[in-house]
């Protein structure tokens, strides 16, 4: 039962170090990219492996028990949701005139 | 291990609301806000485990369905300066 104990620890060691790192990258890319619909992209990377990653970090982390089915839903709910929502912000902005940036004829992306 | 996902999520919360701050359109701003609301989910999630006493997930439950309808909610408003209006079937949205 040790070895398995120790096994379910270094599992969730890396999956919440690994979700710490791609929430920081999601976070320089919402700060730091052009315009609204690629920082999209950066707020579905925090929302989508940043955040599954730490849940399941943490799911390896509690084991088998109520707080994991609790863990399970909050990643459920999560899926479920974020793109709902990062989907109707895309919808409204093109409704609203919101343009993508794409390349330009004077080569300035 | 649970303070550096700690320190990351709070880095994360503050590049999103600084984005919120500086966000050029309506959108970017409301954009960052849902991403600081999920990353508010997270941080009660793993304060929990940080503090031994996971019993906030409930909190984190109810914060990411309210995160949502809130996000949803805001969006609407933008879109036609009132709660009450759409539904209508044959309704053309837009150009």
């Amino acid at each position: 039962m040790g070895v398995l104990t120790d096994l379910a620890e270094i599992i969730s060691w890396a999956c919440i170090i690994l979700g710490s790192f791609f929430c920081v990258v999601g976070g320089i890319g919402l700060l730091r990219l052009p315009d609204l619909f690629s920082r999209m992209h950066g707020a579905g990377i925090t929302d989508t492996l940043g955040a599954g990653l730490i849940i399941t970090g943490l799911i390896f982390h509690s084991g088998l028990s109520l707080v994991s089915a609790k863990l399970f839903l909050i990643v459920f709910f999560l899926f479920l949701t974020s793109p709902t929502s990062t989907h109707a912000v895309a919808k409204a902005a093109r409704i609203a005139g919101l343009e993508p940036l794409l390349d330009k004829k004077d080569g300035k992306s | 291990m649970f303070v550096v996902a700690m320190i990351a999520i709070l880095v994360t919360l503050v590049l999103a609301l600084l984005r919120a701050v500086l966000g050029p359109t309506t959108y970017d701003r409301i954009l960052a806000v849902n991403m600081a609301g999920t990353k508010t989910v997270l941080l009660i999630a793993v304060l929990g485990f940080l503090t031994g006493r996971p019993d906030f997930l409930d909190l984190a439950l109810i914060y990411i369905l309210l995160n949502f309808i809130g996000t949803i909610a805001v969006l609407k408003f933008i879109q036609y300066g009132d709660f009450a209006v759409g539904g209508r079937k044959n309704e053309k949205i837009g150009a």
